[in-house]
């Protein structure tokens, strides 16, 4: 607790770096995953090779990811953006099948219906597809959060400053205090996230849960 | 007006749904498609808001082909009322009926606002405007459905057994509720149907298909009923069966209806 007293700032500091690592990777997962699960869905034959080789990019170990980045995206070595590409690749990995899933739970006879009332392709999958498919989803994208909460802590090793951090310098200087609260703190943010977006997808869809409101009584129409 | 010259449908690897098949839907009228399950209906209703492009023959629209149509726009001007109501389950009831006229382009809340008479006008309360789908019962949902296709004020009205999945009484109600509609807007109206008493009560004409979409009789429901085409259509219309069977005698001063097994079913108007 004395550490704690002593050091919050920098754990406030390394907390803020943290996000600042895990949340453009998770809109970036999220922005790739959602086109490359339709297209699997949408056209399996051109889809599905690719969410298969997608899903294949979680077998790469970190280290060896974190140094081929730099390698090929011409980012530095420790920087940010190396550290959110490779967050980036893993969470693709975990949500394109999700993202399939999603697309494939959409109940083809109402996507139908939406057509044949006269929504474009595109309407169609704003206003049709893409809420509908949410449920799900919002399911993969919780998943994805955990998974990338957590694995940001290995930027620590290659010298990326996030919660991590507290884990190989308390662990280096033998400070017991300071890896329990790097722990605690990325399980705490891990869990504030994860009931952030339960609550984000419980106001995008609205209609999957019963009402609060008592059912008005009405009896004149059928 | 509508006019189906000579189309025909075969689907991949499936049989002719429909052959060769002609018909005009005169405006502000409507005509009734009526045949058992698989004699090409949904495909023929289809074929107008271009859901099946014919594999030959043309569907015309007040004279023009509908291939040269955008699909999306044509559909647009249509109302269809789905087999299985078609709603979005995510979209509250006035969004729903909003649909088509958010697609073109009219402000969310007048179309609404709009919403809201187009659910009185098919009979129901406004304040059920604000529930989702599945917070309604099938009748209700089917009247949505129909609100939902009137919602852009069509020329046309396209309806796949709207009626289908209620129960006879409420059937009966949504019936009358279509004839009352349709004296008040005079819609051109293509009615699909399974159930022979439909159509002959929503029909100003009616269409009894046989299987692979081929014409076994058309005519106004009095000239099918005194006049069947053949035996297809005698047991198709149950001509031969005892509702259909009706004697009369006097009983008491008045021309009392019996049905075929002696039922009585009704007096004759003085
Ligand atoms: N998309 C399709 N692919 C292949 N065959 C089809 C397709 N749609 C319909 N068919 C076939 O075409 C024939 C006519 O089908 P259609 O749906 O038009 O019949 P229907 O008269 O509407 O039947 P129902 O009363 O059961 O709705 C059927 O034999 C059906 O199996
Ligand atoms: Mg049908």
């Amino acid at each position: 607790m004395n550490w704690l007293s002593a050091n919050w700032p920098e754990v406030v500091s390394l907390t803020v770096d943290h996000l600042f690592l895990a949340i453009p990777a998770i809109i970036i997962t999220i922005v790739a995953s959602v086109p490359i699960g339709r297209l699997a869905y949408k056209r399996p034959a051109i889809g599905r090779p690719i969410l298969g080789v997608a899903t294949l990019l979680y077998a790469i170990p970190s280290l060896p990811l974190l140094i081929v980045i730099p390698v090929l995206f011409g980012t530095p070595l420790r920087s940010n953006a190396t550290m959110i590409i490779a967050l980036s690749i893993y969470g693709v990995a975990l949500l394109v099948r999700t993202a399939e899933d999603a697309f494939a739970s959409v109940d083809p006879q109402v996507r139908e219906a939406a057509i044949a009332i006269g929504n474009s392709p595109r309407s169609v999958f704003w206003r049709v597809d893409l809420p509908l498919a949410m449920p799900v989803l919002i399911s993969g994208i919780r998943v994805v959060t955990v998974s990338t909460v957590s694995l940001v802590t290995i930027g620590a090793l290659v010298g990326v400053s996030n919660l991590g951090t507290l884990l190989t310098d308390g662990l280096q200087r033998g400070i017991v205090a300071e890896v329990t609260t790097g722990i605690l703190a990325t399980v705490g943010l891990t869990l504030a996230l994860d009931g952030l977006l339960l609550a984000s997808g419980r106001l995008l869809t609205p209609w999957t849960r019963p009402r609060r409101t008592p059912r008005t009584n009405t009896n004149e129409a059928v | 007006m509508i006019e189906f010259e000579s189309v025909s449908k075969s689907y991949p690897g499936g049989a002719q749904a429909v052959n060769n098949f002609s018909l005009v839907v005169p405006s502000h009228r409507t005509v009734v498609l009526v045949g058992s399950s698989g004699s090409g209906k949904t495909t023929l209703l289809r074929m107008v808001n271009r859901m099946v492009d014919p594999t030959s023959g043309r569907v015309l629209i007040d004279g023009d082909d509908v291939r040269d149509r955008d699909p999306v726009a044509l559909r647009r001007s249509i109302g269809y009322v789905l087999q299985s109501g078609g709603l979005l389950p995510h979209r509250t009831v006035l969004d729903n009926i909003a649909t088509v006229p958010v697609l073109n382009g009219t402000p969310r809340r007048q179309a609404r606002q709009a919403a809201f008479g187009l659910l009185e006008r098919v009979g129901m309360d406004p304040a059920l405007g604000s529930r989702y789908p599945s917070e309604l019962s099938g009748g209700q949902q089917q009247r949505v459905g129909v609100a939902r296709a009137l919602a852009s004020d069509p020329n046309i009205l396209l309806m796949d057994e709207p009626f289908g999945a209620v129960d006879p009484i409420v059937r009966r109600e949504l019936q009358d509720e279509l004839r009352r509609l349709q004296t008040a807007l005079g819609k051109t109206i293509l009615f699909v149907t399974h159930d022979i008493d439909e159509a002959f009560r929503l029909g100003d004409e009616v269409v009894v298909l046989r299987e692979g979409g081929v014409i076994a009789q058309q005519g106004s429901p009095q000239e099918i009923l005194s006049n069947p085409a053949d035996e297809f259509v005698r047991e198709f219309i149950g001509i031969d069966t005892a509702d259909r069977q009706l004697t009369t005698d006097e009983v008491g001063g008045r021309t009392v209806v019996f049905d075929g097994d002696g039922r009585p079913v009704g007096v004759m108007a003085s």
